[in-house]
C-alpha cells in the first residue's frame, strides 16, 4: 500500500473529523482556515488515491454504501472525456447532513471532488444540490471562485441546481437532469461509469463520501479505520430528529451505541415507541430493539433495518405509527417518477390501503401484503423496494396498533410529526 | 447459454400480450403488468418465449443471457 498520502502531522484520529473546522455559526468555512485546519490536498496523488481509499474500505454514504473504490476504479478505467458528479441534492426528507456539509466545509468536499477526478481522469466536476438550499449553493459557488483564485485546483467546478423530490436522490435520475433529460431514473445497466452525464462514464459519489476520502488521501487508510469496526471502519454524519432535545447532524464513529447518540444529542423529549432508521427507504424497528443495538449494520440487520441514509428518527410513543406509515407510504407513493407500472399503480394502491387502515377502517391485510410482495423488484430504480421495505417494517413493528385499527380504534393522540412537503 | 425473460418496467404499458402467449412463465399482476421469474426459460418454451418477446409492441419485453440480469440487481 501507498504510504505517499500520509500527512506528517496527521490530526488527531478522534472525533469531529468532517465538523472539524465548523465555525459556531455554521457559516462557510473559508478557504485559510480549512487549508490550516486540514493542511493542503495532496493533488500528486493520481491514480494511487484509489489504493489508498480500498485499503481504508470507505462506502458511500448517500445510502446504497457501494464500495467507493470500486466506483473509482470502474470509471478510471474507462475511456474518453470523463465527469464526475458530486451528489449534494439529499433528498431524503429527514436528512441534513449533505447540506450541513455544504453550507459549513464547502472546501472539504470540494477536495474531495478534485482529488476524486483527478484519480479517475476527468478534468470537469459538477457539484449539484437541490434547488431550495440557496445558502449552501451560495456557499459552495463562493468556494469555487476562492479556489478558482487561488489556482489550487486542477480541474473545472461547476454547482447546478438540481430539481427537488425524493426520487433525484437516484443518481440515474439526477444524471438524466444533468445530461438535459427529465429527472428520472434509467434502467441499470448501463451504470454511469459506463455511461453516464451526457452519455460519458461518470463518478457519481454523494458529497460525505467526497469529504470522506478528503481525509483519507491526506491521512491514509490507517487513520481513517481508527474509528468503526474491521467491517464498517470510519465515521459518519448521521441525521437525529423527532423526540430528541438536540436534532441535528452529528458526526459518530461507526459503532457507537444508538443509546448513546440520543444522550449526547440531550436525550429524549418524551417517550418513543420506534426509531425510523435509514430515511424514507428504511425501517421502522422497536426502540427497545433500536437502543440496544449500535450504528452498525451488522447489528441492524437482524433488526431487519440498514443504516442507510444514516438517520434517525424517533417516534414518540403517543403518535400512531400507522397513520405516520399511511402518510409516508402516500408520500412515497407520489414521488414515483411515474415510469413503471408496478410503481405507479403498486405504491398508490398500497398508500391507500393504509389510509382507509389510519382511518381507522376495516382492510383486507392479506391483500396488501401482496401488493407489497408484487411491488419489490419491479421498478427501474429502488423506489418501489424502499418504500415497500418501509412500509412492511411498519406491519411488523407496529403490529398491535394495526390489529387496533382493524377493529376500529386507534391509540394515537391525533398528532403527525413526519415531514412529507419537499424538505427545504 | 441459458436465457432468462427480462421486462424493461420503464418500457412496458402493461398491453399483456406475453402473458397470453406464455401464461406458463408469465402472469399479470392485479394492474395488468407481468410478472417474470428469473428462472432460466426451458427448451420447450424458448419458441413461444421468442414469440411474446417479438409480439410486444413497447418492446419491454427480452431474452437475456443470465448474468447480464444478475449484474442488474
Amino acid at each position: 500500500m501507498s504510504r505517499v498520502a500520509v500527512s506528517e502531522v496527521a490530526p488527531r484520529a478522534e472525533l469531529p473529523r468532517l465538523l472539524a473546522a465548523v465555525r459556531a455559526d455554521g457559516s462557510p468555512v473559508p478557504l485559510d482556515k480549512h487549508l490550516a485546519v486540514y493542511g493542503s490536498p495532496p493533488v500528486r496523488l493520481g491514480g494511487r488515491l484509489i489504493d489508498l481509499v480500498e485499503a481504508s474500505g470507505l462506502t458511500g454514504r448517500g445510502g446504497a454504501g457501494f464500495p467507493t473504490a470500486t466506483k473509482l476504479g470502474a470509471v478510471a478505467a474507462a475511456h474518453g472525456r470523463k465527469f464526475v458528479v458530486a451528489n449534494g441534492s439529499e433528498g431524503e426528507p429527514l436528512s441534513r447532513k449533505d447540506k450541513a456539509l455544504l453550507g459549513c466545509v464547502p472546501h472539504l468536499v470540494l477536495d474531495g471532488a478534485a482529488l476524486a477526478a483527478t484519480a479517475v481522469g476527468a478534468d470537469e466536476v459538477v457539484v449539484a444540490v437541490g434547488q431550495g438550499a440557496a445558502r449552501e449553493r451560495s456557499a459552495l459557488t463562493r468556494a469555487v471562485a476562492e479556489r478558482t483564485g487561488r489556482g489550487l485546483d486542477r480541474v473545472r467546478f461547476q454547482v447546478a441546481a438540481a430539481p427537488e423530490g425524493f426520487v433525484v436522490g437516484e443518481e440515474t435520475a439526477l444524471l438524466s437532469w444533468l445530461s438535459g433529460r427529465a429527472a428520472k431514473p434509467t434502467l441499470v445497466p448501463p451504470r454511469p461509469s459506463e455511461r453516464g452525464m451526457r452519455g460519458r462514464p461518470t463518478l457519481v459519489q454523494n458529497v460525505e463520501t467526497l469529504a470522506q476520502l478528503a481525509l483519507v488521501a491526506r491521512y491514509g487508510p490507517e487513520w481513517f479505520r481508527e474509528l468503526g469496526t474491521d467491517a464498517e471502519p470510519g465515521s459518519a454524519l448521521v441525521t437525529l430528529s423527532g423526540a430528541v432535545s438536540r436534532p441535528g447532524v452529528y458526526e459518530v464513529g461507526l459503532g457507537m451505541p444508538i443509546r448513546d447518540l440520543v444522550e449526547w444529542a440531550g436525550g429524549t423529549t418524551e417517550p418513543v415507541s420506534a426509531y425510523l432508521i435509514g430515511g424514507y427507504f428504511g425501517s421502522w424497528v422497536a426502540a427497545a430493539d433500536a437502543e440496544r443495538a449500535a450504528l452498525l449494520d451488522s447489528q441492524l440487520t437482524p433488526l431487519g433495518a440498514s443504516l442507510g441514509a444514516r438517520t434517525l428518527f424517533l417516534l414518540p410513543g403517543r403518535v400512531c405509527g400507522v397513520v405516520e406509515t399511511a402518510r409516508l407510504a402516500r408520500y412515497l407513493a407520489t414521488e414515483s417518477a411515474g415510469q413503471c407500472g408496478p410503481c405507479v399503480h403498486g405504491l398508490d394502491a398500497i398508500a391507500g390501503g393504509l389510509e382507509r387502515l389510519a382511518r381507522p377502517e376495516r382492510v383486507d391485510l392479506a391483500r396488501l401484503e401482496r401488493w407489497l410482495e408484487q411491488v419489490r423488484g419491479r421498478g427501474a430504480c429502488r423506489h418501489p423496494d424502499g418504500a415497500v421495505r418501509l412500509i412492511a417494517s411498519a406491519l411488523e413493528v407496529f403490529a398491535r396498533e394495526v390489529e387496533l385499527h382493524a377493529v376500529g380504534r386507534c391509540s394515537g393522540e391525533g398528532r403527525v410529526v413526519l415531514p412529507t412537503g419537499t424538505a427545504s | 447459454m441459458s436465457e432468462v425473460l427480462r421486462v424493461n418496467p420503464i418500457a412496458c404499458d402493461g398491453h399483456g400480450l406475453c402473458a397470453e402467449l406464455l401464461p406458463e412463465l408469465i402472469h399479470l399482476d392485479e394492474w395488468g403488468y407481468p410478472i417474470v421469474d428469473g428462472r432460466p426459460v426451458p427448451e420447450e418454451l424458448l419458441s413461444h418465449a421468442r414469440r411474446a418477446v417479438d409480439v410486444c409492441p413497447t418492446l419491454a419485453l427480452a431474452l437475456a443471457r443470465r448474468e447480464r440480469v444478475e449484474a442488474n440487481r
